[in-house]
């Protein structure tokens, strides 16, 4: 489409309002960068204003006149039992599965660092989890965890594991379910960690290394004394993703679940999603779904602290 | 306890790499794996508990991709799907590259800031957002419109590729367009007939990128989109095909196979882009 035209063949510019903007650098970036920024004030920053204008209203999905009910919403939403088990599911779901992402996505990331043949496939197959919809891969796993033919007691029956009258049913049993989540939602986050801490890895000059092995340390001594502080900052920002991809999503749990046996297994984004869009209740739910918010605030503090300091080293 | 040497060592390390590559290739892989086994098998044979399930203990059969084919609309769900994801590369691109390249040119603090302002609003939620969204959707008449996600999902794939396009466009000279305009173009002259060109690489990235994040939604769609014709794959598959009590496995795990690895094996390709992405800033 675009031609490459030697200099000489550049036509001069008429003058006008259009050729002003588009050589004056002050009027010329926030012309660029109005448009973007328009579409997401309209689309980020409003509905998130909404958000908490919605939250102390009495707004349904039928209902006409929006009326100011104060703090109303956060009182129902206090006392509801189920709130509280969504708050605690969401916290377990959250520090549980970042605890395994970080330990796996380390151990991982250490045995991918080094050249083998056939890396390509392996990292191919690695990455299937995270670069595939997570909504399908979770149906995947509610095969996998199917009351009558769950192919992991069928295995786990074969190898003697489990005795003939022992048949978990994964996702019926409230403890079951929230530990079947929560390895879904390792599984899903791994790989992303994973390459990211890789990229880490790869960033460490490999003299480091070679000088102190040179000195006399062992491999273990090189993990813990040099590798994992260099990585430290990257792993950091590995989990900020993860929180915020765990902490806020609803997919794995509407998918397994429906946040079922008895809302024992509700998070906060599905609890939301029922109370604001299955049940009507804007205003509830947008009260639930700001209690994300804290979490949301606090990853981007630290986000930037992570940004900041790696700009001025 | 005995000195091992430096073989015996290496030895011991692969090893262990080996074991552990092993361990999660199982683990991260299985599913995908069990999804192509089930698509092929009888459904007779996937409801015998006495078969043993990783074989085929009946010849295997194509009956499961004829029922998705023809009596699920699957097929539907996928041109929605290419339809929704071409419509917000479209818009995408048209916010994105010139806010991506101004946000890379902008001298001062103020690019910066800005540039991190923009990706910061990617990691706002669609589970805060959806709330509201449902209204305005209602209040503009978009529900169960496939409009609906053209409009809204913008709010994600913009943040994210001005971000990533601010990356590419950094990592081209400035020289190139000081030449360009030595030569008579003006600033912005220069980035359409001289910057463009050579950043297709950066384009086709935030291309791929906008539309496999849109392949992947699945909040959104299932808030907006009541009537099964207009979802989306990532939606119809895990609400149309598992209602009631029947499961058609066979179908479902085939439909999970058929929308994913086309996604996953092209975003493969990129995903080294989309971690420099994450991690600008972080690492150098």
């Amino acid at each position: 489409m675009m031609r490459a035209p030697g200099p000489s063949a550049l036509r001069p510019v008429p003058r006008g309002l259009f050729s002003r903007i588009a050589d004056n650098e002050t009027l010329l970036w926030p012309a660029l960068l109005a448009p973007a920024i328009l579409y997401i004030v309209l689309l980020v920053g409003l509905p998130f204003l909404l958000s908490l204008y919605y939250s102390v209203s009495d707004v349904t999905v039928a209902s006409r006149a929006v009326n100011f009910v104060g703090l109303e919403n956060f009182r129902r939403i206090v006392e509801s039992a189920t709130f509280w088990t969504a708050l605690r599911n969401s916290v377990i779901f959250t520090i549980v599965s970042q605890f395994f992402v970080v330990v796996f996505a380390n151990i991982l990331a250490v045995a991918l660092s080094a050249d083998f043949r056939g890396k390509w496939l392996v990292r191919l197959l690695i990455l299937l989890p995270w670069v595939a919809p997570i909504s399908l891969g979770a149906i995947g796993w509610l095969w996998i965890y199917d009351s009558i033919y769950s192919i992991i007691n069928w295995t786990a029956r074969a190898v003697g594991i489990l005795g003939p009258n022992d048949w978990p049913i994964w996702l019926g049993q409230p403890v079951l379910a929230m530990a079947s989540i929560i390895i879904v939602q390792i599984w899903r986050i791994v790989p992303l960690a994973t390459v990211i801490i890789l990229a880490g890895l790869s960033s460490i000059p490999n003299d480091i290394n070679d000088a102190a092995a040179m000195d006399g340390a062992g491999f273990w001594r090189r993990t813990f004394q040099i590798t994992f502080p260099l990585v430290m900052p990257i792993t950091l920002v590995a989990v900020l993703f993860g929180v915020i991809f765990t902490f806020t999503d609803m997919i794995v749990v509407f998918v397994l679940t429906r946040g079922g046996p008895y809302d024992q297994t509700q998070v906060l984004a599905t609890w939301a999603f029922f109370t604001g869009i299955q049940g009507g209740d804007l205003a509830g739910g947008a009260a639930v779904s700001l209690f994300l918010f804290p979490v949301l605030v606090a990853v981007a503090i630290l986000f930037l602290n992570v940004a900041r300091r790696t700009e001025v080293t | 306890m005995t000195i091992l040497n430096r073989r015996q060592r290496n030895i011991a390390r692969a090893g262990g790499r080996a074991a552990v590559l092993v361990f999660f290739v199982t683990f991260l892989a299985f599913p995908f794996y069990w999804m192509l086994i089930t698509t092929f098998k009888t459904t007779n044979d996937l409801h015998d508990t006495s078969h043993n399930p990783y074989l085929f203990n009946d010849p295997p059969t194509l009956e499961h991709l004829r029922v998705l084919f023809e009596d699920t609309q699957f097929v539907q769900w996928l041109l929605n799907t290419g339809f929704v994801g071409l419509a917000v590369v479209a818009i995408t691109l048209l916010l994105a590259v010139p806010a991506g390249y101004a946000l890379a040119r902008m001298t001062g603090a103020w690019g910066q800031t800005l540039g991190i302002a923009i990706f910061l609003t990617y990691l706002v939620p669609p589970t805060i957002l959806f709330i509201p969204f449902a209204r305005i959707i209602a209040v503009l008449g978009l529900q169960d419109s496939l409009w609906s996600l053209v409009l809204v999902y913008p709010s994600f794939t913009v943040p994210f590729c001005t971000w990533l396009l601010m990356g590419f466009f950094k990592a081209i000279p400035r020289d190139l367009e000081d030449a360009a305009m030595m030569d008579g173009l003006s600033r912005f002259g220069a980035f359409v007939r001289v910057v463009m060109p050579v950043s297709v690489s950066g384009i086709l990235t935030a291309i791929i990128f906008a539309f496999t994040l849109v392949t992947q939604e699945f909040v959104y769609g299932v808030t907006f989109i009541t009537s099964s014709s207009s979802y989306t794959v990532s939606v119809g598959v895990p609400t149309f095909l598992v209602r009631g009590d029947v499961y058609f496995w066979g179908s479902m795990m085939a439909a999970c196979l058929i929308a994913s690895v086309p996604i996953a094996i092209i975003y493969n390709l990129f995903v080294d882009r989309f971690v420099a992405g994450f991690t600008v800033g972080a690492v150098k």
